[in-house]
């Protein structure tokens, strides 16, 4: 199978040099785009069925087209690229920042032009600091070669790309709060329509793509949409970085073609359950994504299909528990860290998510009682999407939701044992 | 109290952004980075630094776990409590951690020199359980390579 956003690279190693990357093909993707028009580019992307790898699965082509263009638009437009990667067990996109950051540079600055954008931000999370190091010292080569700044490679178009780092905090990741993180502001997002697309940073135009969404971009301007599409078994188009961690033999990060099954993943790559234990279920996409039981295994791991499942893709990146692994308690965890992480803007999330922490503790630590599970089903229940500003609260929701559905008889034995039988 | 190595710093910041507010995040980085905290003068000075209300940066400061707001150690240690960590075994290292520096989750050793925090995932989960400290991060922790690690911090 073809490699494509990982071809260049190589564990433990250091990324490649501009020079480097340039002698493995890189930046024929940008001479190709800056040759094309902005129009032509957004098209390609387009026909690709390039959805974006943030976890909504988002139809990157459609998000362009909806950013005024010509001499109507606001200036200058901006370009982010979400590089908060905070997810509950996703690692995907400190593969792509450490491995290869000329890629990611190359697609910015092609994702900037095709949406006529003068400004780039990365807005990477503080605690990755070696992606830090090397994007600086990657995006200096390329102000010197002349890939960023005035007239990129003899062309009209100019670009900055500045990096900014984080300090801190999941709710940063949801793009609009994003964006008030970027100005300065509490990281919380903002009431919709205006999308950002019209009405962004500091008033003006604004696109917020993934990491691993922009490492695309070069690819398919550079080969084509339908050889794209070609990589993928699905209709959704390209590879997909798939991962596993947890109680696995080997845990890791995979560049397999989009619509892999879930099995794949686990049994192939991941050498299947740590030491002969059984597999109990896992979180296919990170913390806010339902639980997938051992007969879904042989489900393709794309948007469409973890959806029609009751799942999500999310991340792609797999979380797995065998039978030793207590979901009360496991779920505890996840909401502990929703509720930490909560921006505190409405009522459902800011007051449900600690108050659902607090009872999921009670049944852990022995103080649960009866009507316990009705006041978590009750949760479940109401916060959900339209009930809250953005889509942390209703993720958190999700983990909780399916434990309910598949793992019911064991909440009650926490009811009735007092407490966590396990412990 | 501002040294002038922090001026400097923070106004470059400045440059990059079409309004001075967006640089707060980065000045706040900038002070923790030379004092190891943002005491409540720092944060006067950089609203007056950026022509900001001294409640405006801290309402920013608060809304960062990484931004602190107490003295704290010389070393922070961040120990990530996420999924794929606490199905490896995140209950034992916090446990083995508490005990062997005789704190609790959010505190300091007596000596000053470590402090104790949770963490989001690390973006480590392919070697879990895993922590940070100052910046570092170490996977596949068991309770002895923990205190390897700590011996490693003065
Ligand atoms: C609480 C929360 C955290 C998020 N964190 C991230 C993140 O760290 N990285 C990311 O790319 N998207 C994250 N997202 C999704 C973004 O809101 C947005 O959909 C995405 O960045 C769009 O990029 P894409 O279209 O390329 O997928 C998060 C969403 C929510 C609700
Ligand atoms: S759902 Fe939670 S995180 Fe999202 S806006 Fe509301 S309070 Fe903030
Ligand atoms: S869950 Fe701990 S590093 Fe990802």
């Amino acid at each position: 199978m073809e490699r494509v956003l990982t071809q260049n690279i190589r564990p433990s190693e250091e990324p490649l040099t501009l020079l480097e990357y340039e002698q493995c093909g890189g930046y024929q993707g940008l001479r190709k785009a800056l040759w094309s028009s902005p129009e032509e580019i957004q098209q390609m992307v387009t026909e690709a069925g390039l959805l974006g790898r943030g976890g909504a699965g988002f139809p990157t082509g459609r998000k362009w087209g909806s950013v005024p263009m010509g001499d109507r638009a606001r200036h200058p437009k901006y370009f982010v690229v979400n590089a908060d990667e905070m997810e509950p067990g996703a690692m995907k996109d400190r593969l792509l920042l450490e491995g290869d950051p000329h890629q990611l540079i190359e697609g910015i600055i092609i994702s900037s032009y095709a949406i006529e954008a003068s400004q780039a931000y990365i807005f990477l999370r503080w605690e990755y600091q070696l992606a830090a190091r090397r994007l600086i010292s990657a995006l200096s080569q390329a102000y010197h070669n002349n890939r960023l700044g005035a007239n990129i490679l003899g062309s009209p178009y100019s670009l900055d790309i500045h990096l900014h780092q984080s300090g801190g905090r999941y709710m940063c990741g949801e793009a609009e709060a994003l964006l008030s993180a970027l100005e300065g502001r509490r990281a919380v997002p903002r009431s919709k329509p205006p999308y950002p697309t019209v009405c962004g940073l500091w008033g003006k135009p604004t696109v917020v793509n993934n990491v691993e969404t922009v490492c695309n971009v070069p690819h398919i301007v550079k080969h084509g949409p339908e050889w794209f599409r070609s990589l993928s078994h699905t209709d959704e188009g390209g590879t997909k970085i798939y991962g596993a961690s947890g109680r696995v033999r080997q845990p890791g990060l995979w560049e397999l073609p989009m619509g892999t099954t879930i099995r794949e993943v686990l049994e192939e790559h991941a050498g299947g359950m740590h030491n002969g234990h059984a597999l109990k279920a896992l979180l296919p996409g990170g913390g806010s994504t339902a639980f997938v039981l051992p007969e879904q295994l042989d489900t393709r791991m794309d948007f469409a299909s973890m959806e029609a499942i009751g799942s999500r893709l999310g991340t792609g990146t797999m979380t797995v528990m065998d039978e030793r692994t207590c979901p009360v308690g496991l779920v505890w965890g996840l909401e502990q860290f929703f509720a930490r992480e909560s921006c505190g803007w409405c009522t459902p999330c800011r007051e449900g998510l600690p108050w659902v922490a607090r009872t999921l503790e009670a049944l852990e630590t022995g103080d649960g009682r009866p009507g316990d599970l009705e006041t978590l089903e009750h949760h479940v229940r109401w916060v959900r999407m339209g009930n809250t500003f953005c889509a942390l609260a209703p993720g958190a929701m999700m983990p909780l939701e399916s434990a309910l559905r598949h793992f019911r008889s064991e909440f009650e034995d926490h009811v009735a044992a007092g407490g966590c039988p396990r412990r | 109290m501002l040294t002038d190595r922090e001026r400097q710093r923070i106004e470059a910041e400045t440059r990059l952004y079409p309004h001075p507010r967006a640089a707060v995040p980065e000045a706040l980085k900038i002070v923790q980075d030379h004092r190891g905290w943002v005491p409540d003068e720092a944060v006067k000075e950089i609203a007056e630094l950026l022509g900001l209300s001294p409640t405006t940066v801290d309402s920013t400061a608060t809304f960062y776990n990484m931004i602190l707001r107490e003295r704290a150690g010389r070393h922070i240690i961040f120990i990530c409590d996420n999924v794929s960590c606490w199905v490896t075994g995140y209950e034992v290292l916090r446990d083995h951690l508490c005990r062997r520096l005789d704190i609790a989750l959010g505190e300091t050793t007596a000596d000053g020199r470590f402090t104790l925090l949770p963490a989001a995932c690390l973006g480590e989960c392919d070697r879990a359980p895993a922590m940070m400290i100052d910046g570092e991060i170490y996977g596949n922790l068991t309770p002895e390579r923990i205190d390897e690690v700590l011996a490693q911090y003065d």
